[in-house]
């Protein structure tokens, strides 16, 4: 009962962080393959040598086997067009950064449009208010989508902080945009005669 | 059981006690008996092993950032990643390549598809049901999901119809996805 286990060491492939035998399986075969081929040449050999694939279909009749490829096929394309439409959404939104008036030379700047990048809100809400020090939170805007709002007019580093932010992620033409939002003058309300 | 399964799930994370992670180990040895040796290759004696509760009375225990096993109800049951680093300490069966496609996508794993020439059942006496084991496919190496036996291995053998094996954690599922920081 004492035999000793020694602990197996597993590859995951880079792209869908499955080992990659089941690649094939995933929906991003595609790269997965190419990542492969960079990566592990022998393991690459291995897998997708002809002979590796005639063996490994050569347990299931073929009519099967082409109906399975074709399903694995029009699922990855899906998957890739979905990848594609999600990339295009990306680079084409834009970070506003509005800097709301409070009081008298007192601001306040509100960050939206963030929510597309996978930028997790509150640890970014956290980050700022340390880095400023000052108050900062994460609130529903009036569309009902999460915006940060940072107390004190920081827009111009946090405009730098952004960049810095979406280019670690390899997104390099994201817009920031910094706009100003006037305080609205009080309608005033006309003084009701008295009677 | 973790088809969908994100981070909004988890309730509460906190450190367990070292008692109690004492009792989970030989619990854990208890259930999977080859691992006593590498046991503390898993989960070293001076770490500190979190337990995170989740959604449905899952429970998640977690060693550096990576999920080492949860349970449900009693039962400990490890993760795929644990598994395919030690894959001789795990019961197993194999499935037929035409299961893969269904079992990366969770579905429970029917009877042919472990009696077919290519699937492979352990002989006789098998294991019992309700047996958590490590499901390995046709003409791969590693484990690509785990499963709890609904019926013996040797029922499924002799009655080869219905669900054999009912799926709990497989590759690309929620729980694999997640990210424990």
């Amino acid at each position: 009962m004492t035999e000793v286990i020694q602990p197996k060491e597993v590859l995951y492939c880079g792209v869908c962080s499955f080992p990659p035998e089941y690649c094939e399986f995933g929906a991003s075969f595609k790269k997965c393959k190419l990542w492969l081929d960079e990566n592990d040449q022998e393991l690459f050999n291995k897998l997708y040598s002809d002979e590796a694939l005639a063996t490994a279909t050569s347990s299931l009749s073929i009519e099967k086997q082409e109906k399975i490829e074709k399903d694995l096929q029009k699922k990855q394309a899906k998957e890739e067009a979905k990848q594609e439409r999600e990339l295009q959404k990306k680079l084409q939104s834009k970070v506003i950064l509005k800097r709301i008036e409070r009081t008298k030379r007192k601001h306040a700047i509100a960050i939206s449009g963030l929510e597309v990048f996978e930028i997790d809100m509150k640890k970014l809400a956290k980050t700022f208010a340390s880095k400023f020090a000052t108050g900062c939170s994460v609130t529903k805007n009036a569309e009902k989508k999460e915006e940060i709002i940072v107390q004190g007019d920081v827009g111009d580093a946090i405009e730098v902080y952004i960049t810095g932010l979406l280019k670690e992620k390899g997104l390099l033409d994201i817009k920031v945009e910094q706009i100003e939002e006037k305080k609205k003058k009080k309608p005033t309300t006309p003084a009701i005669p008295p009677q | 059981m973790f088809k969908k399964f994100t981070k909004e799930d988890v309730h509460t994370r906190t450190n367990v006690k070292s008692s109690v992670q004492r009792a989970l180990k030989s619990k854990f040895v208890s259930q999977f008996e080859k691992l006593e040796s590498v046991i503390d290759e898993i989960i070293p004696k001076k770490s500190a092993v979190e337990l995170l509760k989740c959604e449905d009375k899952i429970q998640l225990y977690i060693v550096d950032d990576e999920v080492v096993f949860f349970q449900q109800f009693d039962e400990l049951i490890p993760s795929i990643k644990i598994v395919q680093k030690y894959p001789d300490a795990f019961p197993s069966v194999k499935v037929d390549r035409g299961a893969i496609k269904f079992v990366l996508s969770g579905a429970n794993i029917m009877c042919p598809g472990l009696t077919s020439p290519g699937a492979g059942l352990p002989d006789a006496p098998g294991y019992e049901k309700e047996k958590i084991v490590a499901i390995y496919a046709e003409g791969k190496e590693h484990a690509l999901a785990i499963g709890k036996l609904i019926m013996s291995t040797e029922d499924i053998k002799s009655i080869n119809k219905g669900i054999g094996i009912e799926l709990v954690h497989y590759l690309g599922d929620g729980l694999w996805n997640f990210q424990a920081d």
